[in-house]
């Protein structure tokens, strides 16, 4: 069974159709990358697959371990192990980043019907995670986002990735903003991440991001719906030659 | 407004307030009182005076004050909307029967477990609901409980005694130190104050005294439990609390109502004096009944409170979380007139559904050096209007005065108001008065986020709400900060499963 399964997903925000038919299917253990134009729809596939208000599904379906979340509300879907990274995210001023993380961690162990960890293993658990995203550990203390740098709000959502341990991670364009060296850190983490339990999403513009994380699959999205797939050579296939080839 | 926006406004209860479930301390006790018929005249004032047995000299202070009250005109000047209260049709007095219990052991066990029910035992061993009873390390609360208009109990009077603290009602302190309330009862809030003053200074009926002598720190948090339980009838209690030179005090006040379609009047006084060098902090958690999600009932709280730090290098400290009551008006104040003294207030206060609140406080600066700081955090949802309003004046003689005043706004849902009116009276250039407010909104994408990562709508509201409450928090002693940040939490619970 795929551990992510799109169905013919048609979606509309305020009336105005985006998405026109797509279908995609991730099995465990692997990484797919989603490239294409901008305002192709990627982020609208990225936030209608975490259950965004204001994204309306008026066909097709997504199933995450044969089980149909269309339906389903956004925190319900987080707690399947649907994880967005956010292509911009936002800030939660006067809630602390490990209060924050801690109601997260916190939920999703009741949702496995588990008692929440101990504050103290808690907080062991998020200093390493910040530490292996060479981020400081008063990061954790600050208010989430809060007067975060653009590169530091994009790992910061990395680390809320490793800490959840998601089934599926879907990345809205985390390397974007990125210097080179944090591109580095970014990949390192989802590299170490990855595992035969889980898949990535990869929503990016640059080739860049994926010789670090080398993805199985690559697809292109253009007017709403997928018109080529390939593997990894399609990426650098896309980088010397543009979109206009593809008819997108 | 979106349809998140509702989704918002759902999520902050207006129907699960209708069905009042929301309102743990909605309850009534049955118990046989002793209560006026309602109407007030002289007579009436006198009656009052009489029950407690007070001196001749309070009554005619009672009388003095009902004569200046009849007056004066209804003020009219908050931002808040209600029909004429008809001052003719509440009672002025209701009290449980029988003789004033002279121990604990004597207090009705019906009263008893009402407030236990509300979280307040009144047994010396047993410590505030949420503080586990093996916790030796837990600070003991000394407990004052007045039901409607007297005070039914005192806790741990002796071991106050023993540090010299006097701690009890205000009916007794009028039996028992009348040369303490003579010279300091409406020293900071005069008779004629304010239209509510004066009528609490008519007919008060009971309150919490506290006196803390020289040099003396109290040795525990000091805490007076308000409850109104008859119907129909009105709260007047007077609190008066004197901190002597380099005594320290902490005091809290908590309060509660049962649900009633009728509004109900409660006009409370409070006086602090704070001599040289003393230190007074005063925290309120006030959860009056709001009235039901069509704003039919609930408390009006018109309450004047004010301290005035008189000697040098004093400090008065005011924190108060506001959730209940339909209307609050209510600005906790401070005259500063020792050189060096500090004045602080630090608010919470949330409405919803059609709950108003106008509040603030009064900082005046009189003498030298005198430092004051103001933190407002305002949280509005549903239909409700919520403004702040302060006003901080630099008398001439305030030289090298300086205050601080910061004002935030939340805003939960599309249909609610924030206001701020803060005044600054300044004709010193030596002054120095900062002033700063933002307002925002608890938005969908903040909501989105947090479901993201699994967490509920609610309890992402309420976690956003307590993040931006923190600076008041923490100024409440610890075991009340836990208490608020759950009756915000509870106040802000939904419509949700
Ligand atoms: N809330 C919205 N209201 C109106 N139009 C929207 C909304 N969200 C997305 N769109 C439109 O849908 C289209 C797809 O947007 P989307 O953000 O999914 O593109 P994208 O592929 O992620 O682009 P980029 O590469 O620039 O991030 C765009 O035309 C965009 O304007
Ligand atoms: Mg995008």
């Amino acid at each position: 069974m795929s551990l992510l399964r799109v169905e013919e997903l048609h979606v509309e925000v305020d009336g105005k159709p985006i998405l026109a038919g797509i279908d995609l299917e991730v099995d465990a253990g692997e990484v797919h990358a989603v490239m294409g134009p901008n305002g192709s729809g990627k982020s609208t596939f990225a936030n209608v697959l975490a259950g965004r208000p204001g994204y309306d599904v008026v066909r097709g379906s997504m199933r995450v371990d044969g089980e149909d979340v269309t339906e389903l509300a956004p925190e319900e879907r987080s707690l399947r192990g649907l994880f967005l990274a956010f292509q911009y995210p936002i800030e939660i001023p006067g809630v602390s980043n490990m209060e924050f993380l801690k109601a997260a961690v916190d939920a999703h162990a009741l949702g496995r019907g588990e008692d929440p960890p101990s504050a103290i293993d808690f907080v062991r658990h998020a200093r390493e995670a910040a530490s292996r995203l060479e981020l400081n550990p008063d990061f954790l203390k600050r208010g989430v986002n809060d007067g975060f740098s653009g590169g530091e709000k994009k790992r910061n959502e990395i680390l809320q990735m490793l800490i959840l341990e998601p089934r599926l991670a879907v990345l809205d364009e985390t390397d974007s903003g990125l210097d080179i060296d944090a591109l580095q850190v970014v990949a390192n983490g989802i590299n170490a991440f990855r595992g035969d339990g889980n898949a990535v999403v990869l929503v990016t513009h640059y080739q860049r991001l994926l010789n670090y994380v080398v993805p199985d699959h690559v697809h292109v999205l253009a007017d709403g719906r997928i018109v080529h797939s390939g593997d990894r050579s399609l990426a650098l296939e896309l980088e010397e030659r543009g979109y206009g080839w593809l008819g997108a | 407004m979106s349809e998140r926006s509702n989704e918002l406004t759902d999520l902050v209860g207006e129907e699960h307030a209708a069905t009042g479930h929301d309102y743990a301390a909605g309850f009534v006790t049955e118990i046989d009182t002793d209560t006026l018929p309602p109407g007030l005249d002289e007579d009436v004032v006198r009656a009052i005076s009489a029950k407690k047995a007070e001196p001749a000299w309070m009554t005619e202070w009672r009388l003095d004050a009902f004569r200046r009250w009849q007056e004066m005109p209804t003020p009219r000047w908050a931002h808040v909307q209600f029909p004429d209260i008809d001052f003719q049709g509440i009672s002025y007095f209701s009290a449980p029967k029988g003789d004033a219990p002279k121990s604990l052991d004597e207090v009705d066990p019906e009263l008893l477990r009402t407030y236990e029910k509300l979280g307040i035992p009144l047994h010396e061993r047993a410590r505030l609901a949420g503080v586990e009873a093996e916790d030796e390390e837990a600070p003991q609360v000394a407990v004052d409980a007045v039901f409607d208009s007297v005070s039914v109990a005192t806790t741990f009077k002796e071991r106050l005694a023993e540090a010299g603290v006097v701690f009890c009602s205000m009916s007794e302190a009028i039996q028992e130190h009348p040369e303490l309330v003579r010279k300091y009862l409406g020293s900071v809030v005069p008779k004629p104050d304010n239209f509510y003053a004066a009528l609490n200074s008519a007919v008060f009926s009971d309150g919490s005294f506290v006196y803390v002598p020289k040099n003396t720190r109290c040795p525990m948090e000091l805490s007076t439990y308000f409850r109104i339980n008859a119907e129909n009838t009105g709260q007047f209690e007077r609190t008066l609390i004197i901190a002597d030179e380099g005594a320290y005090v902490s005091y809290l006040e908590g309060c509660t109502a049962p649900m009633r379609d009728d509004n109900q009047l409660h006009a409370a006084v409070v006086e602090l004096v704070a001599l040289e060098d003393a230190e007074i902090k005063y925290s309120t958690v006030q959860n009056w009944y709001p009235g039901d999600a069509e704003g039919n009932g609930g408390i009006y709280n018109f309450v004047t409170k004010r301290g005035t730090c008189l000697g040098d290098r004093s400090k008065i400290s005011w924190t108060q979380v506001e959730t209940g009551s339909a209307i609050t008006w209510k600005y906790p104040s401070v005259m500063l007139r020792g050189a060096d003294s500090v004045g602080e207030f630090y608010s919470v206060a949330l409405t919803r559904n059609f709950q108003q609140a106008d509040t603030g406080t009064k900082m005046t600066h009189i003498g030298p050096r005198t430092k004051s700081t103001i933190v407002s955090k305002g949280i509005s949802a549903g239909r409700s209007q919520n403004s702040y309003r302060g006003r901080v004046r630099m008398n001439p003689g305030a030289k090298g005065a300086r205050n601080y005043t910061q004002c935030d706004s939340l805003l939960i849902g599309d249909t609610c108001g924030a206001h701020t009116f803060p005044y600054i009276e300044s004709k010193l250039s030596t002054a120095v008065v900062e002033h700063e407010a933002t307002t925002s909104k608890v938005s969908d994408e903040q909501l989105f986020l947090c479901q993201q990562r699994g967490i509920d709508p609610e309890k992402a509201v309420a976690m956003i709400v307590n993040g931006f409450c923190r600076d008041v928090f923490r100024t409440l002693p610890m075991e009340f900060a836990v208490e608020a940040a759950k009756l915000l939490e509870v106040s802000l619970e939904g419509a949700v499963g």
